[in-house]
């Protein structure tokens, strides 16, 4: 059968995914190896021929790559553990407020669309005070959050919570915004067939709007999942808390003049936690969005 | 009787677009006997879909009524007595083809083992046995029309409305999916209302031709196709067939002297139907 023959190549691709991931990450691998000699060569050129502009280029404004790496596997002080391991500490830390800041805000930004797309009135009325929500300075408001939040919060979550709420502010935002888009993005004719099958809004919202609106929610949480742990580590400073990166990171502004590798061995950790939080949802987004599962409607 | 003589009853109906200010249908009466292939063919503009989206309770007239089955069209809409096809086959990406054919079956509460079962009857009736599991865009354009039609099906609709379902095709598919769709409407014994281009499409399939004219909408005439029935290709190299070809396209050129029709494709006149 010819049309049996068509939907048997549309269908090989997606056993072959294998071979693609493979290649997209040697490819990053590439790019990262490229990036580093650019920089080393940089840094080579410029120390003999002291470049000036816009930086002095030496050992403490562009410390070699694998010092930064090196730092990781040197103790972190004179007899204490290594650096590595005091920065997955922290890492872990702030892994865990901008989780579940990232959960809380994703839920909220989800529901607030939700409730918005009911609406032209409730858009036109609330979507201009979002939008301003996002260009007040999350440091401005932090502390804030943190009276407000931290007394009532149970013991577990006690000092940590307010942390979470402020990931959570960032995180909102991206995902109101792109899944009210999704949610109209739905074909009208897919509505007018919703309403022909005598449809209530409710269903046309959970069974046609939602899961149409899926792709654009995907785009926003890949935005919001880094910016969830810049908004925690942005959330331990004014939180004064010690134990996630943030402390580590003014910890060692303190010592760059004598030791400047350290900081950027936690820049390399900070980075390597927004990653992996996309790639997180990068991943859930192939297993939920591309094969349509029995949950999604 | 379980059968009402009328299917479809639209008497003195007009509608005026305010946006625009197009008079899209003015005064149109049409009777629609149950088990009718009727056919509504014309220009672009001259409110074809527009009739068919009236009809289906999914747009509101200016004047006048639409009753089918007796009653009045918004409540036929709510009784789930239209199964609506588009040009597109506007599919659910995120579901499967036996899920998308189940959609109007969950939403009128059909439990699941009946839901199973019909969506069997209609890949069957479609020819797509096999399919139930595959994602709409893995199947060509011919392949998903024939699941929107399945879908339509599904909950057995007294009345089956169907907006260009072919137009986007290659001819050659076109045609097999017009053989398809007679030998359905037998075995389904449904009504069926028909907006098409395509003039030999529209003596093929149908039992009667309502041929209209444009700005404002009126029909300009009623051809009755007496072809016998069942229809094959052979029927398409009938004298006869050509004879109602000529008729058809003699109606259209009255209707509208002054605007060109060729064959069986138009002039595109851009006017704002299908977007309204």
């Amino acid at each position: 059968m010819a049309s049996a023959a068509v939907v048997q190549r549309g269908v090989a691709p997606r056993g072959a995914t294998v071979g693609p991931a493979v290649r997209s990450a040697g490819l990053s691998v590439l790019v990262l190896a490229v990036l580093c000699a650019v920089w080393e060569a940089y840094k080579w050129i410029g120390e003999r021929a002291e470049i000036r502009w816009p930086f002095p280029v030496n050992e403490r404004t562009m410390p070699h790559v694998h010092d930064m790496v090196g730092q990781l596997f040197e103790p972190s002080r004179r007899n204490g553990p290594l650096l590595i391991d005091v920065l997955l500490d922290a890492a872990a830390f702030t892994a865990k407020e901008a989780a579940v800041g990232f959960v809380l805000g994703a839920s909220v930004g989800f529901l607030i669309a939700v409730a918005l797309s009911q609406s032209r009135l409730l858009q036109r009325g609330f979507l201009p005070y979002i939008v301003a929500s996002q260009t007040v300075p999350i440091l401005a408001i932090a502390p804030m959050v943190v009276i407000w939040v931290n007394p009532k919060l149970p013991e577990s979550f006690a000092d940590w919570g307010a942390v979470a709420v402020i990931s959570a502010y960032l995180t909102f935002f991206p995902v109101t915004i792109n899944t009210l888009r999704g949610m109209q993005s739905a074909d009208p004719r897919a509505v007018e067939l919703m309403r022909s099958y005598a449809a209530s809004r409710w269903e046309i919202l959970w069974k046609l709007r939602v899961p149409a609106s899926f792709p654009f929610l995907f785009s926003a949480l890949k935005i919001s999942a880094p910016a969830a742990v810049v908004g925690a580590i942005i959330g331990e400073l004014p939180s004064s808390i010690q134990d996630g990166l943030a402390g580590a990171i003014l910890n060692f502004n303190q010592y760059y003049v004598s030791s400047p590798p350290s900081l950027w061995a936690t820049n390399i950790v900070a980075a390597a936690l927004g990653i992996a939080f996309f790639a997180v949802v990068a991943i859930a987004e192939k297993l939920l969005v591309r094969r349509a599962p029995e949950n999604v409607a | 009787m379980s059968s009402p003589p009328v299917a479809v009853a639209v008497s003195g109906l007009s509608k005026r677009f305010e946006r625009g200010n197009v008079q899209a249908l003015e005064t149109i009466d049409l009777d629609v006997r149950p088990g009718e292939f009727v056919s509504l063919i014309g220009p672009s503009g001259c409110g074809k879909s527009t009739l068919l989206r009236i009809i289906g309770d999914l747009i509101q007239p200016s004047e006048g009524t639409v009753q089918v089955n007796g009653k009045p069209a918004h409540q036929a809409r709510i009784d789930r007595d239209y199964g609506i096809v588009f040009q597109d086959a506007v599919l659910y990406d995120w579901r499967t083809v036996a899920r998308n054919i189940s959609l109007p079956l969950e939403l009128a509460g059909v439990d699941r083992r009946r839901r199973d079962e019909r969506v069997r009857e209609m890949l069957e009736l479609v020819e797509l046995t096999g399919f139930e599991k595959h994602h709409p865009w893995q199947l060509s354009g011919g392949m998903q029309q024939r699941v929107s039609i399945a879908r339509a099906l599904s909950f057995s609709p007294a009345l089956l409305l169907m907006d260009e379902p072919f137009g986007a095709l290659d001819e050659m598919t076109r045609e097999r999916l017009n053989n398809e769709l007679l030998q359905i409407w037998q075995e389904t014994g449904s009504t069926v209302v028909f907006v098409t281009h395509s003039i030999a499409e529209s003596v093929f399939l149908s039992t009667r031709v309502v041929v209209m004219s444009a700005r404002p909408g009126r029909i300009a005439g009623i051809v009755e196709i007496d072809l016998p029935q069942p229809r094959g290709p052979e029927t398409r190299e009938s004298p006869r067939f050509a004879e109602h070809i000529t008729e058809v396209r003699r109606l259209l050129r009255k209707g509208h002297a002054d605007e060109a029709i060729e064959g069986e494709t138009e002039a595109p006149l851009y006017v704002a139907e299908e977007g309204l």
